[in-house]
C-alpha cells in the first residue's frame, strides 16, 4: 500500500541520482549524488526493515548511514589532496 | 545489475572510479543479502565492503597513483586455461540440486542439526554467530590469521621504503564545522562499536563488523585531525600489540580446552556445564576477533597515510 | 482509536516526505549550477528522511525498534547536512566556481568543468 508506494519513489530518487552520477560535469556533482545514494539507501534498509517486521535489520541501516558519512569524508580527503598537489605541480 | 558492475568494473582503467564503482558492487550486493533475510552476512558486507574497503582503497591509490597501466603482453594461455576450467566448473553445476530446494545435500546433513540445536548446545540465540563461534571455531580462526597476516603484511613492506612526509597537521583542517560535529560522533560512534559486539549473540553483528566500525571511528578521526593525532590516540607499537593480543586470545582458548582435557577449541570445558563454557568461549572468541580487525583496520590506513607517493603519477 | 490516528499521520507523513524525496532529486536533476543543486538535494533529501522515519516510528510495534529509528533520525539529521556542508567546502578547493552552466562546457585539464559566459 503506501509503504510499497514510498519504496517505488526512493527507488526512483535513486535511479535520478544514478543519472546524475553519469552526466554530471563536475566532480563534486558525481560525489553528490553518491551521498544522496547512500542517504536513499539507509531509508530503503530501514522499509525493508519495517517489512519484515524485526528490528534486526534496522543495525545495518545505522551502520550503513555510519560508512556512507566516513566514506564520502574519505573521498573528499582524497580528491582535494589530489586538487592541492595538481595545483603545487 | 551486479553483472553490469563487474563487466563495468573490468573495462574502467581510471582507478578512482573503480574504487567507487566497487563500493556500489559491494552495496547492491548488500542489498541481495537483505533480501535473502540474510542480516549478518548484510551488515558485514555493507561495512566492510562498502565503507573501509573503498577508505583503505583510496589511501593507497594515493601512493600508486590513480590509473592503471597498460598490459605489456597479451596472455592467450592464461585466457585459453581460465575458459577451459570456467567451462568445466559450470559443466560440473549442473549436477548441483536446483538452487533453494530442501533436498538439496547442504540442507540436510549439518544444517538441520545447527538450526535445531544451537540454543540447547550453546545457549546462543543468533545461530550465525554459534556457526561460527563454535561449530566453525577453527575457520574463523583462520580468517582472523589472515586479518592478522595482512596487517603484518603491510608492516612489513611499508616500514622501510618511502620517506614519511612528517606531516602532523590534517588534510583537513580547516572544515571546522566538519571538526566539531565528527568529535561530538565519535564517542557514540565507539560506543556503538561495543554494542554491535557484545549485541552479536542476539542479532546480527558480532566481532568482525564490530571492529570494522571501531576502526572507522578511528579513521574519521585521522582524516579530520591528523596522523599525529590518530598515532596519539593508539601509537604505532600499541596497534601492533592490540593485533597479537586479539590472535592470541582467540588460540588461548582454544589452548586451555586442550589443557582441560577436550579437542582444540571445544569450549564446553571451560566452566562447570557445558552451556555456559560455550557462551564463556564464544564470548573470548569474539572479542579477539574484533580486538585483532579493529587493530588492523586502523594500523593499514596510518600506514598509508602520510607518505610520499610510490610512484609518480603519470608513469606506469 | 489511537492506532488508527497513529497510522493515519503515519501516511501521511510517508505520502509527503517520498513526494519531498522526489521534489529534490528532479530539483537535483534540473538544476543548472552545482550549487543550486546542492540547495535542492540536501535540503529536500533531510526532510523527506526525517518525516519517512518519523512515519516508520509510528508505524512500528517494538520499542527498541522505535529507539533505533530515533538513532537513525538523530544520525542523518546530524551527519547530513555536515557531509553536504564539507563537500561544497571541497568544491572550493577543487575549482568548480559558481556560475550558470551555458552550452559551452570547457574542461579544464584537471579534468574539472567551468562554463564560459556565453
Amino acid at each position: 500500500m503506501i509503504v510499497i508506494g514510498t519504496l517505488i519513489t526512493i527507488l526512483v530518487v535513486m535511479i535520478i541520482a544514478l543519472a546524475r552520477a553519469f552526466i554530471g560535469p563536475t566532480l563534486p556533482d558525481r560525489i553528490l549524488a553518491v551521498n544522496l545514494i547512500g542517504t536513499k539507501t539507509v531509508l530503503l534498509i530501514a522499509i525493508a526493515a519495517h517489512l519484515y517486521g524485526s528490528s534486526e535489520y534496522l543495525d545495518i541501516a545505522l551502520v550503513y548511514a555510519l560508512i556512507n558519512f566516513i566514506s564520502i569524508i574519505g573521498a573528499l580527503q582524497y580528491f582535494e589532496q589530489n586538487a592541492r598537489n595538481r595545483g603545487k605541480s | 545489475m551486479l553483472l553490469v558492475t563487474a563487466c563495468a568494473l573490468i573495462h574502467l582503467r581510471d582507478l578512482v572510479a573503480l574504487v567507487m564503482l566497487a563500493g556500489i558492487f559491494s552495496l547492491v550486493a548488500a542489498g541481495l543479502f537483505i533480501v535473502m533475510d540474510a542480516a549478518d552476512v548484510a551488515f558485514t558486507e555493507a561495512a566492510v565492503g562498502a565503507g573501509v574497503s573503498t577508505l583503505l582503497m583510496l589511501k593507497a591509490l594515493t601512493l600508486t597513483g590513480a590509473k592503471q597501466a597498460s598490459a605489456v603482453s597479451r596472455p592467450y594461455q592464461a585466457l585459453f586455461t581460465i575458459v577451459l576450467l570456467g567451462g568445466l566448473l559450470i559443466y560440473g553445476t549442473h549436477d548441483l540440486a536446483p538452487y533453494g530446494s530442501p533436498d538439496g545435500p547442504s540442507q540436510q546433513h549439518v544444517a538441520p542439526h545447527y538450526l535445531e540445536n544451537s540454543i540447547k548446545e550453546t545457549g546462543v540465540p543468533n545461530v550465525v554467530t554459534a556457526i561460527l563461534a563454535t561449530y566453525r571455531g577453527f575457520d574463523t580462526l583462520g580468517e582472523l590469521f589472515v586479518i592478522f597476516t595482512a596487517g603484518l603484511g603491510v608492516m612489513a613492506l611499508l616500514d622501510g621504503s618511502g620517506k614519511r612526509l612528517g606531516r602532523t597537521q590534517a588534510l583537513m583542517s580547516e572544515h571546522v564545522v566538519l571538526r566539531v560535529v565528527a568529535k561530538m560522533l565519535l564517542p557514540l560512534i565507539l560506543i556503538y562499536a561495543f554494542y554491535v559486539q557484545f549485541h552479536g549473540e542476539y542479532g546480527p553483528g558480532g566481532g568482525f563488523q564490530a571492529g570494522v566500525i571501531f576502526a572507522a571511528g578511528l579513521i574519521l578521526y585521522v582524516i579530520l585531525f591528523g596522523p599525529g593525532a590518530g598515532r596519539k590516540v593508539l601509537s604505532d607499537k600499541t596497534t601492533r600489540t592490540l593485533a597479537a593480543i586479539g590472535v592470541l586470545l582467540f588460540s588461548g582458548v582454544g589452548l586451555v580446552s586442550m589443557f582441560s582435557g577436550a579437542p582444540f577449541l571445544d569450549y564446553s570445558v571451560l566452566a562447570e556445564d557445558a552451556v555456559t563454557g560455550q557462551l564463556a568461549g564464544i564470548l573470548l572468541v569474539e572479542l579477539g576477533v574484533g580486538i585483532t580487525v579493529a587493530a588492523v583496520v586502523f594500523r593499514i590506513f596510518l600506514e598509508f597515510d602520510d607518505r610520499e607517493p610510490l610512484q609518480k603519477e603519470g608513469e606506469p | 482509536m489511537i492506532e488508527t490516528i497513529a497510522t493515519l499521520l503515519a501516511s501521511v507523513l510517508l505520502v509527503l516526505g517520498s513526494l519531498l524525496c522526489l521534489i529534490g532529486a528532479v530539483g537535483f536533476f534540473r538544476f543548472p549550477d552545482f550549487y543550486t543543486r546542492v540547495h535542492a538535494s540536501s535540503v529536500t533529501d533531510t526532510l523527506g528522511a526525517g518525516m519517512i522515519l518519523v512515519a516508520l516510528m509510528l508505524l512500528s510495534d517494538s520499542t527498541i525498534g522505535t529507539f533505533k529509528l530515533v538513532l537513525i533520525l538523530l544520525f542523518l539529521l546530524i551527519t547530513g547536512p555536515t557531509a553536504v556542508h564539507a563537500l561544497v567546502k571541497s568544491a572550493v578547493t577543487m575549482g568548480v566556481l559558481p556560475g550558470i552552466e551555458t552550452e559551452e562546457i570547457v574542461v579544464r585539464s584537471d579534468g574539472n568543468s567551468s562554463s564560459k559566459p556565453s
